[in-house]
């Protein structure tokens, strides 16, 4: 009974790459990222799929949340915030990192752009404004919400340097990876990086918002050879599933977005405890509580890869020790099935006794079939959550 | 002399590469009962019809077959042939293009694929949901029975003990009872359906659908294609299922490119086995089977030498393998039938093929620019197609043939140079030998022009584009790669030579007349297409019977 709707303005948000998405969107798949309008599939997910893997993808990133980091105290204060160690990042590099509250619970994970000494881009996927004040409390930092100064597109796949070599830029093929090259191209300033949310080959390249159509066009214009094309959320999903990727709100909730303290999760607890180095100097927000999780084996599970036998996907699947179900193990969070492996994967918290790549656990799958829902319980085995790992990606 | 192989498999195409490396595994319990193999190949590398070749500079053909489908999933997961290099990607667009008017394109989307056929006639885009769950009827009851040896219904007492039943088992009961099972699940007018459907003419049972000629046209399509018979000849509506059984990925019906050509399939095949510790030959042309006191114990080669083995495989198809590599007087003595069987397999030559480089993606008549990303079948309507037949049918190519055409660098990055493009031109028919005689180089020279002129008319401004053209008759593919006549099957898939009856009575299990002999090719159910089923299932059987003792 909301009759109040016909007062109601539009509010979602359109990115700089607008017009040419909504141009080459069949059937309407939209969906919402950061109160923005973002593709979920332009008209095959299955196609699109496999340009990440075979060609060149092109995935509007632009809605990501930008925030700059900048001041005398810059370095020492990033270092503070999160888990992994500054010193060991040289300018111009992007490096993959957590960051956590006080009692090691994770706040997010995501990318931070190193481009000099004092000078930091942070990219995340929910409001961290007010957490990265607080822990700049005594620094001298200033801290600035930049999400609409740039926008960008990810551009990921085997061809995707092809494309790049094509566009003119010079260097790219130098380009190690997660590194940063500043340049100007027909007079416009871009920027690019080699990262993405793929495992595969891939380059994300910001530029300004009004240079954001001259992008998409000359993208498009050298890449028609190249097999480029555009993607959606849905295609992305299954490779960063295949990569290993976690995702917030999928796979973990945010310390600062969980209702319940014990939703929280620990980034040991999410495999993702490389990223946590108790040896660097000085103290960093978590890591009286890190040391002591890893010391003292504390860690209530860890989020692995499983490979299960069949083909029904398994999403917020229970897994079990025996194949009765009688003791009960964890669940998935994320699943696919693979195209490119040709396995049914998913991401499981189980104990850290069963982790163990090649453990056999079963799991218990509920799925539709012709207006029934059915159960089957099948062997599944506990395998690297990097399922797929082309050379190319570092190459 | 050499010693001390389990198994020696002759050819390695894709069929004999899988069996190796199921032997090598052990079959699907891996470990339980490794065998040593060894495989012996006639060319300088492996892949028989599953082959990518560089002829012209730049560009990957697919030399012989050109896309994937039917290769099974449990086959591509047990081998783990994407960690071996292998990518299959589908392709979602069939069309027919039309020089007199609007072309027919389908889609994976349905509801786009309604809108295009309602175009042409709003009957037959309402009939399409109908005929499309008939095929999937169909397809989920044969699916079943693709990775299963054939039952044989003339074995359905436990107790006997022969050829057919080496070891006294019941599986042949067993496995009747479970289609049986199947087949009453389907109620009394499927049941009457499906009986009808095969035998049936794939004409008549479009007929009962549609009513646009030219679509009928491209819906028979994959019902000729490799068939040394027409749209009204009964038994091609099963052949038409043969082509939908297949998946890519779950999708029923779809078909996908291999990733790097063809030949990315026989080599991640080949490097699983060799990873699985299988002997791979090359050169090593096999010339006869040895066999002795009823036992075939091993093979001598062009060169003279002889290996020995406790069993022999044979990925040939049944004509070459009955016919030129074992001594007549070797099978009458076991069964004077099995020469004449042999002789009279209907193994017909019927398609050529025409491998092109392009400089450009060609345009085709009444089609939108998308329907060169799949497959472009150049027909017309049954008579068209019965027209093209009927040239066949007296001794001579299709002058107006009926072609399958698709152009795998429209997704695949590694097979051309950028913006450039391979088209694989498949082409129905062509005999193996002309009513004049043999062929001559004049002669392929006409019917490669009757080719290119008929690809012009549906695609104008396509002989432009033209950079080089392979072009190869049933007679240079069997000189090639070794299959009787051409034949892309192995053998006609009609309803006389399938399942038990592949490739003849009594020899449906993949067991050879002789003891410790086996076939593993498409010429053994369930046929051709590369779908790796008859290696996985022959080496199977085989592995039952090293378990009980039947190979010493």
């Amino acid at each position: 009974m909301t009759a109040y709707v016909e007062h109601l303005t539009p509010f979602l948000r359109k990115t700089p790459f607008h017009p040419r998405i909504e141009a080459l969107m069949h059937g309407s798949h939209w969906m919402r990222w950061t109160g923005h309008y973002s593709p979920a599939a332009f008209e095959s997910v299955q196609s699109e799929y496999f340009t990440i893997r075979n060609g060149a993808s092109v995935y509007d990133v632009s809605p990501l949340i930008k925030y700059r980091i900048r001041g005398r105290q810059a370095a020492d204060y990033v270092n503070h915030l999160i888990t992994r160690d500054l010193s060991k990042i040289k300018p111009m590099h992007a490096f993959y990192t957590a960051w956590c509250q006080d009692d090691g619970m994770l706040v997010e994970e995501g990318t931070i752009f190193r481009f000099g000494e004092n000078d930091f881009l942070l990219n995340s996927a929910k409001d961290q404004l007010h957490w990265l004040e607080q822990v700049a409390y005594g620094f001298e930092v200033e801290i600035q919400e930049a999400s609409n100064e740039l926008c960008g597109l990810s551009l990921q796949g085997p061809q995707s340097r092809d494309v790049l070599r094509a566009f003119g830029i010079n260097g790219i093929d130098h380009l190690p990876r997660f590194g940063i090259l500043e340049l100007e191209l027909q007079g416009r300033w871009l920027r690019i990086d080699r990262a993405g949310f793929t495992g595969d080959l891939g380059y994300e390249i910001w530029v300004k918002p009004d240079d954001a159509l001259w992008l998409w066009d000359r993208l498009f214009e050298v890449g028609r050879d190249h097999k480029i094309a555009p993607i959606g959320a849905q295609a992305l999903e299954t490779a960063r599933i295949e990569a290993g990727f976690i995702l917030i709100d999928v796979d973990y909730s945010g310390a600062l977005h969980a209702l319940r303290p014990s939703n929280r999760m620990s980034p040991y607890e999410l495999g993702i405890g490389w990223t946590v180095n108790l040896n660097k100097e000085g103290y960093f927000v978590g890591k009286r509580a890190l040391k002591r999780e890893k010391e003292q084996g504390l860690s209530r599970y860890v989020l692995t890869g499983i490979e299960i036998e069949g083909r029904k996907p398994a999403p917020g699947s229970f897994l079990y020790a025996d194949r009765k179900g009688r003791r009960e193990l964890g669940l998935t969070t994320s699943a696919c099935w693979s195209p490119t492996l040709k396995k049914n994967i998913a991401f499981a918290r189980v104990p850290s006794a069963y982790a163990k790549p090649g453990t056999e656990m079963w799991i218990e799958i509920w799925y539709h079939k012709e207006h029934k829902i059915e159960r089957s319980m099948v062997r599944c085995r506990a395998a690297n959550r990097m399922f797929y790992d082309p050379p190319r990606k570092s190459a | 002399m050499q010693q001390g192989y389990d198994a020696i498999i002759i050819g390695g195409g894709h069929n004999g590469l899988t069996c190796a490396a199921y032997l090598a595994k052990g079959g699907e319990k891996v470990g339980k009962n490794k065998l040593k193999v060894l495989v012996l190949e006639r060319r300088e590398k492996v892949g028989g019809a599953a082959v990518s070749e560089e002829k012209y500079p730049g560009f990957i053909y697919s030399t012989c077959s050109y896309v994937c489908s039917l290769l099974r999933p449990e086959i591509f997961r047990f081998l783990d042939l994407p960690r071996h290099g292998l990518q299959v990607i589908p392709y979602d667009i069939n069309s027919a293009p039309n020089p007199e008017g609007e072309g027919i394109i389908y889609y994976n989307d349905h509801d786009r694929t309604r809108e295009s056929l309602r175009r042409h006639s709003i009957r037959d885009a309402e009939a399409y949901d109908e005929y499309a769950v008939e095929i999937s009827r169909h397809c989920r009851f044969i699916k079943r029975m693709l990775l299963m040896t054939p039952p044989d219904p003339t074995q359905i007492n436990p107790f006997v003990q022969n050829r057919i039943n080496p070891w006294g088992h019941r599986e042949d009961l067993d496995g009747l009872l479970r289609i049986a099972r199947e087949f009453g699940q389907l109620g009394e007018r499927h049941m009457y359906d499906m009986i009808r459907f095969w035998s049936m003419s794939v004409a008549d049972f479009l007929d009962q659908y549609f009513e646009t000629p030219r679509w009928k046209g491209l819906a028979a399509a994959s019902s000729i294609i490799g068939t040394a018979l027409g749209p009204y000849s009964p038994g091609t509506a099963y052949v038409l299922l043969h082509h939908y059984m297949g998946e890519v990925d779950g999708q029923i019906g779809a078909w996908g490119f291999a990733r790097g050509g063809m030949g990315s399939v026989s080599k991640a095949i080949a490097a699983a086995a060799v990873e699985a510790g299988v002997e791979i030959r090359v050169d090593a042309e096999v010339d006869k089977i040895i066999v002795r006191n009823g036992k075939a114990v091993g093979v001598a080669l062009k060169s003279g030498e002889e290996i020995y083995g406790r069993s022999i495989v044979s990925n040939a198809d049944p004509k070459r393998t009955y016919l030129k590599l074992i001594d007549k007087g070797d099978l009458d003595a076991i069964d004077p039938d099995i020469h004449r069987y042999a002789r009279n397999y209907k193994i017909r030559g019927s398609s050529g093929k025409l491998n092109i480089a392009l400089d450009g993606l060609p345009e085709f008549a009444g089609l939108g620019k998308e329907a060169a990303y799949g497959t472009v079948d150049i027909g017309g309507d049954f008579d068209y197609i019965e027209r093209a037949f009927d040239d066949y049918k007296y001794g001579s190519w299709s002058k107006r043939p009926f072609l399958d055409c698709v152009i795998p660098t429209t997704v695949d990055p590694t097979m051309a140079p950028p913006g450039k493009h391979f088209m694989s031109v498949f082409v129905q028919y062509v005999p193996y030998q002309l009513a004049e005689g043999p062929w001559t180089p004049e002669m392929k020279g006409q019917y490669e022009k009757d080719v290119l002129d008929t690809i012009e008319l549906h695609a104008p401004g396509f002989r432009k584009l033209v950079l080089h053209v392979q072009c190869r008759t049933p007679w240079d593919i069997e000189n090639e790669v070794g299959m009787t006549e051409g034949n892309i099957f192995h053998g006609e898939l009609t309803l006389d030579q399938l399942l038990f009856n592949r490739p003849f009575p009594g020899m449906g299990q993949y067991r050879g007349p002789f003891d410790n002999f086996y076939m593993c090719g498409s010429g053994t159910h369930p046929g051709g297409g590369v779908m790796g089923a008859p290696g996985a299932n022959a080496a199977t059987e085989m592995l039952k019977d090293f378990k009980r003792g039947v190979v010493q």
